[in-house]
């Protein structure tokens, strides 16, 4: 019976479903685990589970806490290069319904591992099992939604990837109430937070797996036809999930994902200090947290604003604007830092975070260009190695170059000049990989009729 | 089926817009900080 529920026939869209019940249904899920970016407002409380005013010397350090965000990224990328044809194949509510599982059930192991103060089990339940659930959960709605909005797949995908920048906003005050509620003269409050972010996930997600479906074969939405030939750089064929790894088209996005991501994530996560040493003084502590939540709101935008865009300018050209105005941006940021200019420094930032959420929104659509829709999901699975690639060589990048500069005794304010220029450089690294792009060779195509071309042969049924 | 869609469609988009257009508003206040 749950197996029927779950099965892909059964999530076969009747004629006359809305297919703008669909971005909902993937924004349940993506805002759920977008919690992942607010995960670090647990680490402070949870030095303090034995201490409770402060830490204790059994207590946990922050360095060993910071393991779990990092183990729950690699396991993204794991899980999602491991079980993208599972999940392609398997339909997407299956694939929601067991990322609900697992995200539920990885706070509700780190809940018994808060408990017990066993940090081990943490790394397993939120950093395995959780990590597992992000993989999963992220390309669970993927190819279904390009499949719902063949006309602006560009923006559909920006929809429910934008919940994943946009699940922290809503994650990190919850549990920051919810530790409040929790927490006594005693006790820190942060197993029972974990406890019931665990549960309200599960019912979050799993309304998202009761709305999905897949529209059926030949459905094409009202008023949309098909191209029948392929146009320069989209594709109406198929090729096997597999079969990408062995084209250079695959290898190409690969890189510029992981340029693109390197050079924003490294800043996203030292934006703080950064802005604090470049304008001692100027940008307080409390002001430099504000330059945070603005980038986030600007991540999280710009993953919307930069995929529908991509609809109308192409997915290449998305890329350059990134690469190109990206060079230019990190250029300026040494001569805003100089020159005493917050309001040239933030707007840089603001645009470069933009964009960096931007290229996460806008490379599923550019996958589906290059190898079409029917296994785009599987092969963004494995595109994401790349961010999990990205998620080392971008902190490292910043962090170790702004180090070496301070040892070496330049200016905390100057220290991360260079490394703006390293980021520039990477970018043109980038642009150049993506000018390398070609449409994929028919060799690499799979024999049958493309799903496109079908659909607009057998436009029988439409709906709105 | 109209009707039924759009009771439909409010319903899907209030669940996941109400509580990101909290988040967003929070963020955005908190935010206001850095121009104080």
């Amino acid at each position: 019976m749950a197996a029927s529920f779950l099965a892909r026939e059964r999530t076969v869209a009747a004629p006359g479903y809305s297919r703008w019940l669909i971005p909902p249904a993937a924004l349940c899920v993506h805002l759920c685990i977008g919690q992942a970016y607010a995960f670090s407002v647990f680490n402070l409380p949870m030095t303090k589970l034995i201490g409770i005013t402060q830490s204790a010397p059994d207590d946990w350090k922050l360095t060993d806490l910071g393991w779990i965000f990092s183990i729950a990224i690699f396991f993204l990328g794991v899980s999602s290069a491991v079980f993208g044809r599972w999940v392609e194949e398997g339909g997407p509510r299956r694939a929601m319904f067991t990322a609900a599982l697992c995200w539920a059930g990885g706070f509700l192991i780190s809940a018994v591992g808060v408990y017990i103060h066993n940090l081990g089990l943490i790394y397993f339940g939120y950093g395995f099992v959780g990590g597992v659930a992000l993989g999963i959960g992220y390309i669970s709605p993927v190819s279904t939604l390009i499949k719902w909005f063949p006309d602006r797949p560009g923006m559909a995908t920006g929809m429910a990837i934008m919940g994943f920048g946009g699940g922290a906003f809503i994650a990190s005050p919850l549990s920051v109430w919810l530790m409040r509620e929790f927490s006594t003269s005693t006790h820190v409050g942060v197993a029972e937070t974990f406890i019931v972010l665990g549960l309200v996930y599960f019912f979050f997600m799993m309304v998202g797996a009761a709305i999905v479906r897949v529209p059926a074969p030949g459905w094409v939405p009202a008023g949309y036809v098909a191209p029948a030939a392929p146009r320069k750089l989209i594709t109406i064929n198929n090729v096997f999930v597999y079969e990408a790894l062995k084209t250079p088209q695959f290898w190409l996005i690969w890189w510029v994902l992981c340029l693109n991501v390197t050079a924003g994530i490294g800043v996203l996560g030292q934006a703080s200090a950064m802005s604090q040493e470049m304008f001692p003084g100027r940008i307080t502590v409390s002001a430099a947290a504000g330059f945070v939540g603005l980038m986030s709101l600007f991540n999280m935008g710009g993953r919307f604003f930069w995929a529908s865009m991509s609809d109308l300018v192409g997915r290449k050209n998305t890329y350059f604007i990134f690469f190109a105005l990206g060079t230019v941006l990190y250029a300026i940021v040494p001569f805003a830092g100089g020159s005493g200019n917050i309001a040239l420094f933030v707007g840089c930032f603001l645009i470069i975070i933009s964009m960096y959420g931007g290229g996460f929104s806008t490379v599923p659509a550019y996958l589906r260009d290059m190898f079409g829709t029917q296994y785009v999901g599987a092969i963004h699975g494995l595109l994401l190695t790349a961010w999990s690639a990205a998620g080392i060589f971008g902190p490292v990048i910043v962090n170790y170059m702004r180090q070496y500069y301070v040892d070496h005794g330049v200016p905390k304010a100057q220290a991360y000049n260079t490394t703006m220029y390293v980021m520039a450089a990477l970018l043109v690294v980038g642009f150049i990989c993506n000018l390398l792009v070609r449409a994929v060779h028919e060799r690499h195509h799979m024999q049958q009729t493309a799903e496109a071309g079908a659909g607009a042969l057998g436009a029988a049924r439409s709906a709105r | 089926m109209a009707g039924n869609n759009g009771l439909k469609l409010v319903l899907a988009w209030s669940f996941v817009g109400i509580p990101l257009a909290w988040g967003v508003i929070e963020t955005l206040f908190n935010a206001m900080k850095l121009f104080q």
